[in-house]
């Protein structure tokens, strides 16, 4: 089938419109930035005051290193390699986990396989017998203050990625805060799936049909920027 | 230095390690891994390893070299989906592979190098890692109860270290070599460059002599 949205506009449309719920902080944040969609954040955060943290120990990354930039020994959670910004700091992974799990983060980005109505996250691992890796996933997730999702809203063969109940392996459960897709803009509050957004491509039967679980529609629902 | 020498070749310390060892190895990804350490003990074909670390490299590519040649018993880590080998290796039943959330395995190691027994997280409550596991609730929160994890050897990098074995790190390479320094009973760290004795400023050292037993010299 035809996406409403390409890949690749999806994907810029998510980590710009993630980037815009930094930008209207009054104090300054740690973010720690996922692999895939939430990587890609970095590139729209404006504010100077938003400091984004790996937990392979670093806090203050910069932007992707190219060229004679790139140093081996510096890189990000993803095994990318990174620069420094000013006032950057190195620690060691305890040190990393103890500000995540000391609700020091301000927020997490990451990327799933499917959020379910309950806020419960599945984007560890896919069973087929290939993976075998969870990563931070689980002491972020339980750690961070703020839980935000940016993934596609369909699965590449068109299936619901927000789902009624989890079917993969959960990572956290009820820990989902905010979920960004191309497609709109859902947060949890108190419990419930609340639509705040939505793309200017769809009309909310058409999200409907494509989003497994319930949510609500918020009064005032606004229509996310493409 | 006399007696207090820590420095040893990379054969000799290599040399200490017996076969069916717990080996805790820093790194994450290619970053802070003591790759000399590394060659040699895949080198040596010491076996029935259990490894230790955040990852297994890539493919033939640092530790990864372990797996291939067929050095290993079982890992205790955090993502293997850097080297498929791994993978591959558990389904057929050649290896095990016990896996721990990234921050519990941090914790762990520096637990077992600080003396405390076991700590809880909320990490993995409830899901399949957390499975099996002792829970307790505070605060109305549901914990897992997880133990330490120690080792017979690790092997870490450092970028520098004065003669007694204080030791300072690089970037990102620091990760979980420090942690790792304090929690098995033999660590030998492999050191890009070493100054003499009173030449670190005390305040930049992050790992204390105390920690290091063993320290080769990268070449």
């Amino acid at each position: 089938m035809v996406p409403l949205v390409s890949e690749e506009e999806a994907k810029v449309r998510i980590a710009r419109r993630i980037a815009e719920e930094f930008a209207g902080a009054d104090h300054e944040l740690v973010i720690n930035l996922g692999v895939g969609i939430p990587t890609l954040v970095a590139n729209y955060i404006q504010k100077a005051d938003v400091f984004i943290q790996a937990e392979n120990g670093i806090l203050g990354v910069g932007p992707l290193a190219v060229g004679e930039r790139i140093d081996r020994q510096l890189i990000n959670a993803g095994r990318q390699p990174v620069t420094e910004t000013p006032g950057c700091s190195y620690f060691d992974s305890a040190a990393s986990f103890g500000m995540i799990r000391g609700g020091h983060v301000d927020a997490t980005v990451i990327g799933a396989f499917q959020v379910d109505q309950d806020g419960n996250i599945a984007n560890w691992i896919i069973p087929n017998g290939k993976q075998l890796g969870v990563g931070g996933a689980m002491d972020l997730i339980t750690g961070a203050r703020q839980v935000i999702i940016g993934m596609q809203h369909t699965t590449r063969d068109g299936k619901p990625k927000l789902v009624k109940r989890c079917t993969l392996p959960v990572t956290g459960f009820a820990e989902a805060d905010l979920v960004v897709t191309e497609l709109g803009l859902f947060a949890f509050e108190d419990g419930k799936l609340i639509l705040r957004e939505i793309a200017p491509e769809v009309t909310v039967e058409a999200l409907t049909a494509l989003t497994e679980a319930a949510f609500i529609i918020a009064p005032g629902l606004k229509t996310m920027a493409a | 230095m006399g007696d207090r020498d820590k420095f040893r070749t990379v054969a000799e310390a290599i040399a200490l390690i017996q076969p069916g060892s717990r080996i805790m190895v820093g790194g994450f990804g290619l970053a802070g891994y003591p790759e000399g350490l590394v060659e040699a003990l895949a080198a040596s074909g010491v076996g029935d390893l259990t490894i230790i670390s955040n990852d297994l490299g890539s493919p033939g590519v640092g530790l990864g070299k372990l797996l291939t040649n067929g050095q290993i018993r079982a890992l205790v880590g955090n993502y293997y989906n850097w080297n498929p080998e791994v993978g591959l290796a558990y389904s057929r039943g050649e290896i095990g592979v016990t896996l721990v959330p990234q921050g519990t395995f941090a914790e762990a190691i520096r637990a077992a190098g600080v003396g405390i027994p076991a700590f809880y997280t909320a990490a993995s409550a409830g899901t399949q890692l957390g499975k099996g596991k002792e829970t307790k609730i505070f605060d109305g929160r549901t914990y897992v109860l997880e133990r330490a994890i120690h080792a017979d050897v690790a092997l870490i990098k450092a970028s520098r270290a004065d003669d007694l074995g204080n030791l300072v790190y690089y970037k990102t390479a620091r990760n979980f070599n420090p942690l790792m320094a304090m929690a098995a009973a033999l660590t030998i760290a492999e050191v890009d460059e070493s100054v003499p004795v009173g030449s670190l400023d005390p305040e930049s050292v992050v790992t204390p002599h105390i920690f290091v037993d063993i320290m080769v010299r990268r070449v």
